[in-house]
Parts: structure tokens; C-alpha cells; sequence
């Protein structure tokens, strides 16, 4: 008998692992990848905005408060699950969003914002994505949390929840908040 | 209007195929007639329903109707004609609905073709994949509705990801599934015999074509796939231990042990309770399969794209699925092993090795493919295990598979004396040797692969040319289908890790940069580049490289790769432009533009005898389909009603 439950223990085992799996996917692990960014400077940039190419802005112009850089594509689905809650954040105002087209083209990002609305305070448009290798993006949904100083101090990758949004980002934007 | 119809067909299938899980299943328990009988016409029926709802997905891809929210995220009015019904399988929800369209075909040919089967398994059979077809329907309806709406719907489609705009689309993912879903129909036979309590050799005899029906199409639809990476996704591998090949792969290994003990456990009536086992086990892994593909917990080239919500959802049907059949399988299967007592050589024992080798093999990819996941979870970093691992205990469990493939159909049942197979192969050992050794001498850059490759080759090949002998010899030149098949296969199986050892110690590729007009040599071929030109498709744009190879101051071909860039979404792909024969393929990827003088990266691959691993896997699987076609089960299934 003890033999035969073999197999059904093993799959126990499986199982529990694969919702190890789906709760790490799902919720705050996978947001923890390091970056070797975190308490260095934002890599300099100067990126063409979105809807205005002869506009460009760097890193320098947008010192002075802290704001969440989030990455995003009009061809990223996740982008669509986290989109709520980054526009929530937007409305709450106390961050500003700074969005990051990542390998899009302008028409299907323009389309997309109309689409499902614009959260963002700017929008800067990352075409080849080349600019993005300094950042150390591979995919999106990312966001970074960068500091008044333009430092960074917080990455995520993977689509941002309420969850992370309270445990997460708040605190952080808090403590920033005494330290300066 | 019709997107609605066809949600609406889809929740009355999901209602019918409850009607099949309960209603069949009630009947066999009581022995009541009548309740049994409405097994066919309610496999028919969720047959019928599913494959409107496919229909009407379908039509809506045909219509460009971008109000649904799938079709408006994976078409596009500019996508040609002969992707826009592949395209209803291209992304998540569609094929999802391929799948339950499958296994709905599957049901449907079960009710057709089981005339001879006894009510009550029949019954009971239908009723297990009811149970199967209701979970994947609920899943569909719940979490992956593909008729949901977008309101305003959208000016325009966003596009079929421009990947799987490739002939390889339109037929890989079908075969594919039908070859991972028919694994279903052994699970339900031995599920349904559990159930029943008859746990005998009937339901194996029953389930054998089935099973090698489907492993047969599993092998081609994985050998699609593999074709279609090497030609596409422009990397010139065939095989990259992707955790999404692994998901198919491991059921392929599991569904071969299958076949193998099945034959066992029908002819010898042994192994009883480890081939009920299997088959709960290789369609276990088919739908382990699916969670890993659909619920975004590993990350590959293939994944859908994932929302948290399926994962759970999927994660709790496998484990009322596989716990439930296991659970069964730990309070009905056979308490002791009967059937024939057979001796320490015999071909028992031989196929006994074949099982441990092959399930310990799939033991071995669900470990590499689960350890990042496992190390995670352990909180020891983000892991991944590469194609070292995979290839180094490959090659150390397809070793002794190797060696003791042509010693099992040679070996009587039962009892042998150990000599006999010995003498019968001796002389073929040495012949294969003597053509390794002259391989050796003649080719110029052999390595211990090389070498490698022959012996494998001829070895497998001129053993299983023995057992035909044999056949001459003592049965007059008799051959069932079955034996057919079985020589097909093995000799599938020389052919293919001939292809596979040859092009993973010859295949020599070489990145340049190239200037228009200047020439590469490699492995006696001579590519001269002729520069990169604009040119148009129908929903793309690309720059194409032209290529005249030579070989010895003679033309060979004209090679064309190209980069596209898609009019939608921007992405790039590159399009490798591959001249193909029996002895080596000629492999060219353009990179990126260096200059502005037209100077280019290019890739040149020469890859020796690569064909040969998809024409061994195509022969693997025609041997599947041969055996299932053996009188044998006819006449078996004609026997068992009388």
C-alpha cells in the first residue's frame, strides 16, 4: 500500500511546489530581482518624447522630485493588468509616473494611451530599445523608483499590484520624504 | 451577435460534457442500462457544440471582426489569407479552444470506433475524458473567454505575432495537440479500469492503438516544432531544451515507455499495475505541460501570455486530475504483480530496461526543467539550467538504450538462453564497428561524436535489419503490422541519432562581417556576399541579402536572408535563408547593418546531416501509426464482445 502511495506522494510534492511557483509569480518575488542600479545614479539618457520626437529630455531635466519609471509596451499584455493600478497611483498624486516606451512604434503606443487612458506625466519613447540597456531592461512591465537626487532607489519587474504598491513603494516614498 | 452565439455554444458544451462525466459513469456503477446509453449521443453532442463555438471564432478572424478583444489582439487586416484561421490558434484563449476542439475529436472517435467495447467501459471511459473535457471547458469559459468583447471595438487588429507567421504555424500546433491529447484516451482506459476493478490485460489491448496513435503524432509534432525553431527563430539549433520543449517532451519519453509496456502487459499479462501507471503518468505530464506553458511560472520563448489568475485555476484541475487518478491508483491497482514469471534474460527484462531508461529520462527533464523554479523557491538564487545538464546525463542514459535496443525484439519471452542474441549480433557489431573505423581514417576532422554517430547508427540499424532476417528465416518471410512498425521506428531511431551525434560534431558556423563582394570559406563552400536590398511583403518590410555560394568554382545556390521589420507592433525578425539536402544544410542570418558602405553581420552555418534527425523522428512516428493498424486489435476488440 505504502509503496503504491509512492506516485500521489510525489505529486503532493510537485504540486506544492508549483504553487510555491505561482505565488512567487504572482505576487512580491519576482519584483525583488536585484539591480545593480539600486543607490546609484540613473544612467544618463536624453529620449525623444512621445508624440514629439524634436522634444528630447534627459535624465538631469527630470531631478528635483522623486517618480516612478515605468516601463511599458502597447504590446505587452501584463502592461494591461498593471495599468489600474499605475493610473490609481497617478490620481493619488503624491508620485509623479514617468513613462518608458519600450520597443514600440509611436502610433501603437499613442493608440493604446487613448485606448485605456494616460497615467503618465511624460512619456518618454525608447524606439530600438538601445537606451534601455543601460537601464538593464529586458522586458515589461519594469518599474524603477527613483529619487529626487535621481538616484535609484527601488526596481520591480513584473506587473505592480496594490499589494506592492502599499508594502512596497509607499514606505520607500516615505522614507524619502524624511530624508530629505 | 454570433461571438455571443458561440460563447453560448461553449457553455452548453461545458454543460454536456458534465451530463458525459455523471450520467455514463452513474449507469456502469448501477448497471443500468439506458444511463449508458447516452454516453455517444452526449459525446456527439459536445462535439457538436465545441466545434460551432470553433467555427464561429474562426469566422470572426475571416470578418476581421476587431470587436473581440482576441481577435483584435492577434490579427490584422493586412494579415494574409492562410494565417487568419491558423491565427484563432495563435495566442492563448484560441488555442485553448484548439485543444478542447481536440479533445472533443478524440471523445468523438472513442464513441465512434468502440463498437465492440462493453457498455460499461465504454461507459466509464467516455465519462473519465468527460471529466477532462468539462475541466479545460471551464477553464476556457472562466478564465479565457475568446468571445469577450472590446468596447469601442478597435480600428484596427494589433497583429499575429509575427513569429508564428510561418507555414510552421498552421500545422505544428495541431499536430502537436493531438498528439498530447491523445494520451487521454490511455489515461481514461486505465482510469475507467480502476474504476471498474478490472484491472487485466483487456483495457491495455483496448487502449494500444490509441496510445500509439497519439505518441506517433506527438512525435511529429514535436519534430515540427523543432524544425520550425531552426528555421525561423534564426538561431540554427533543433533543439534548445526550452522549458516549453521539455513540456512536450516529456510526455513523448513517458508515452514511448507506455508503448513499449503496454505490449508487454497485453501479450504477457505482466507489468500490470507499472503500465496502469504510465498511462495516468503520460497524461499527467501532458497537462504538467500545459500549467507550465499557460501559468507563466517559468519563463521561454513560447510563453502565452500569462495571467495569475489561470495558474491557480489550471493547478487545481491538475491536482484533482492526477491526485485523484493516483489516489485511485494506490487503492485498486493489482496487489501483486501477476502474469508470466520470466527469467533474468528475457525480453521482459529487455523492455523492463527500456522503461527505467526512457521514464528516468523524463524524470530527469522534469528535474532541469523544474529546478529554477525549485532553487528560487529555496531562496538560492536565480538558476538555469542549460544544455549542459541536459546534454551530459542524455548522453549517459541514451547510452545503454542504445546498446540494448536490438537485443530486445531479438530475445524470446520469457526465458533466453543469453548466448543466442549474442551470436545472432555478434558478426553485426563488428560489421559496425569496421564502418566506424573506416569513418574514422577517411574523414578528415572525426571526433569521438563522429565516430560516435556511425557506431550508433549502424549498429541500431543493421540490428534491426537482424530481427527482419530473423523473420526470413523462421517465419517465412510473415509480417504483422505490428512488426512492421516496430522496424520502422528502430530503425527511426538509427536514423536520427545518426543526424543528431553527425551535426553536433561537424555542423561549423562562423559570424563575419561581411563587405559586398567579399567572400568566406567554410568547410569547402564559398559564400560570396552580393550586398542587401530593400524589398516590400504584404505586411512587412525587409531588407534582403543575396548570397551565391560556391563550391570548387561550381554555383550551388543563391541564398536570400532576410530581416523583416512588421508594419504593426515594429517588431523584427530575422528570416534565415537555409539550401537543404540529405548530406548538409547551408544556413545564412543576416545581423545588423555595420556601415553605411553595405557592409553586414552575417551568420554561415554548414550543417551536416541535420535532415536526418526530422526524417528519423518522421519514421518513429509512421512505425506508431503502422502498429496501430495491426489486425491484432480488430480481431482482440472482436473477441472480447462475444
Amino acid at each position: 500500500m505504502i509503496r503504491r502511495l509512492l506516485p500521489l506522494f510525489a505529486f503532493v510534492l510537485l504540486a506544492g511546489l508549483l504553487f510555491v511557483g505561482i505565488r512567487m509569480n504572482s505576487g512580491k518575488d519576482t519584483s525583488a530581482i536585484p539591480s545593480p542600479l539600486i543607490g546609484k545614479s540613473v544612467p544618463a539618457f536624453s529620449l525623444p518624447v512621445l508624440g514629439d520626437p524634436t522634444k528630447k529630455i534627459s535624465d538631469r531635466e527630470l531631478r528635483g522630485t522623486p517618480y516612478l519609471l515605468n516601463v511599458w509596451g502597447s504590446w505587452c499584455p501584463n502592461c494591461r493588468v498593471e495599468h489600474p493600478v499605475i493610473s490609481a497611483l497617478a490620481r493619488r498624486g503624491k508620485l509623479r509616473i514617468v513613462g518608458y516606451n519600450y520597443k514600440d512604434a509611436p502610433e501603437d503606443a499613442q493608440r493604446w494611451l487613448d485606448e485605456f487612458g494616460n497615467p503618465y506625466a511624460i512619456v518618454l519613447a525608447d524606439e530600438d530599445g538601445r537606451a534601455a540597456l543601460d537601464w538593464g531592461i529586458y522586458g515589461a512591465p519594469e518599474s524603477f523608483l527613483v529619487d529626487s537626487q535621481g538616484i535609484v532607489r527601488w526596481k520591480s519587474v513584473g506587473p505592480i499590484d496594490d499589494d506592492i504598491v502599499r508594502t512596497q513603494i509607499e514606505p520607500l516614498l516615505a522614507a524619502m520624504a524624511v530624508t530629505r | 451577435m454570433l461571438p455571443e452565439l458561440g460563447h453560448v455554444a461553449l457553455i452548453l458544451a461545458l454543460l454536456l460534457a458534465f451530463l458525459l462525466g455523471v450520467l455514463p459513469m452513474l449507469g456502469a456503477q448501477r448497471e443500468h442500462a439506458a444511463l449508458m446509453a447516452t454516453a455517444r449521443p452526449l459525446a456527439y453532442g459536445q462535439l457538436l457544440f465545441i466545434a460551432i463555438a470553433y467555427a464561429v471564432l474562426t469566422h470572426a478572424f475571416l470578418v476581421h471582426d476587431f470587436s473581440v478583444a482576441y481577435v483584435a489582439s492577434n490579427s490584422n487586416s493586412l494579415l494574409p489569407l492562410m494565417y487568419q484561421v491558423p491565427a484563432v490558434w495563435g495566442a492563448h484563449e484560441g488555442s485553448l479552444l484548439l485543444w478542447v476542439l481536440i479533445l472533443g475529436l478524440w471523445i468523438g472517435a472513442v464513441a465512434t470506433f468502440s463498437k465492440s467495447l462493453p457498455m460499461p467501459v465504454l461507459a466509464r471511459v467516455l465519462a473519465v475524458m468527460g471529466w477532462v473535457s468539462f475541466g479545460f471547458l471551464a477553464f476556457l469559459i472562466f478564465t479565457s473567454n475568446p468571445f469577450a468583447r472590446l468596447l469601442p471595438a478597435a480600428v484596427e487588429g494589433r497583429d499575429l505575432n509575427p513569429l508564428l507567421q510561418d507555414p510552421g504555424l498552421i500545422i505544428h500546433p495541431p499536430v502537436l495537440y493531438t498528439g498530447y491529447v491523445g494520451f487521454a484516451v490511455a489515461f481514461a482506459f486505465a482510469v475507467a479500469a480502476l474504476i471498474g476493478g478490472k484491472v487485466d490485460a483487456q483495457w491495455v489491448r483496448w487502449s494500444r492503438p490509441w496510445t500509439n496513435v497519439a505518441w506517433a503524432f506527438l512525435t511529429l509534432g514535436i519534430a515540427l516544432g523543432s524544425w520550425w525553431a531552426y528555421y525561423e527563430l534564426g538561431w540554427g539549433g533543433w533543439w534548445f531544451w526550452d522549458p516549453v520543449e521539455n513540456a512536450s517532451f516529456m510526455p513523448w519519453l513517458v508515452g514511448a515507455a507506455l508503448i513499449h509496456s503496454q505490449a508487454v502487459t497485453e501479450k504477457r499479462d505482466s507489468f500490470r499495475g507499472w503500465t496502469l501507471l504510465l498511462a495516468i503518468a503520460a497524461f499527467s505530464l501532458s497537462l504538467l505541460g500545459t500549467f507550465l506553458v499557460r501559468s507563466g511560472v517559468l519563463t521561454s520563448v513560447h510563453a502565452f501570455a500569462s495571467d495569475p489568475k489561470r495558474g491557480l485555476f489550471i493547478l487545481i484541475f491538475l491536482g484533482l486530475v492526477i491526485g485523484g487518478s493516483l489516489l485511485l491508483y494506490a487503492l485498486r491497482a493489482p496487489r501483486e504483480e501477476q502474469g508470466q514469471p520470466f527469467a533474468a534474460f528475457s525480453r521482459e527484462t529487455f523492455l523492463l530496461g527500456n522503461n527505467l531508461l526512457l521514464t528516468a529520462a523524463a524524470a530527469m527533464v522534469l528535474l532541469g526543467t523544474l529546478y529554477p523554479l525549485l532553487a528560487e523557491a529555496l531562496d538560492l538564487g536565480k538558476i538555469s539550467v542549460g544544455p549542459p545538464y541536459f546534454g551530459l546525463l542524455f548522453t549517459l542514459l541514451m547510452a545503454p538504450l542504445v546498446l540494448l535496443l536490438p537485443f530486445g525484439p531479438l530475445t524470446r519471452w520469457q526465458r533466453e538462453q543469453a548466448s543466442t542474441p549474442l551470436r545472432m549480433l555478434a558478426p553485426w557489431a563488428g560489421i559496425a564497428l569496421l564502418i566506424a573505423a573506416i569513418a574514422f581514417f577517411t574523414s578528415a576532422n572525426a571526433g569521438w561524436k563522429t565516430i560516435a554517430a556511425y557506431i550508433v547508427g549502424a549498429w541500431l540499424l543493421l540490428g534491426t535489419l537482424r530481427f527482419v532476417r530473423q523473420r526470413f528465416v523462421q517465419g517465412k518471410g510473415r509480417f504483422t503490422a505490428e512488426m512492421i512498425g516496430m522496424c520502422l521506428a528502430h530503425s527511426g531511431v538509427a536514423v536520427f541519432f545518426f543526424g543528431v551525434l553527425m551535426t553536433e560534431s561537424m555542423s561549423i558556423e562562423k559570424d563575419v562581417a561581411a563587405k559586398p563582394g567579399q567572400s568566406f570559406s567554410l568547410r569547402g563552400y564559398d559564400f560570396r556576399f552580393d550586398g542587401v536590398e530593400r524589398s516590400q511583403g504584404p505586411n512587412y518590410q525587409a531588407d534582403r541579402g543575396t548570397l551565391l555560394v560556391t563550391r570548387n568554382g561550381k554555383d550551388v545556390v543563391v541564398l536570400h536572408p532576410e530581416k523583416r521589420a512588421y508594419a504593426s507592433g515594429g517588431s523584427i525578425l530575422t528570416e534565415a535563408a537555409i539550401d537543404g539536402g540529405p548530406g548538409r544544410d547551408l544556413y545564412v542570418a543576416l545581423g545588423d547593418s555595420l556601415d553605411d558602405q553595405g557592409s553586414w553581420a552575417l551568420r554561415l552555418h554548414v550543417k551536416p546531416f541535420v535532415r536526418w534527425i526530422w526524417f528519423g523522428a518522421l519514421m518513429m512516428a509512421l512505425g506508431g501509426f503502422t502498429v496501430a493498424f495491426d489486425k491484432r486489435f480488430r480481431r482482440a476488440v472482436g473477441e472480447a464482445s462475444t
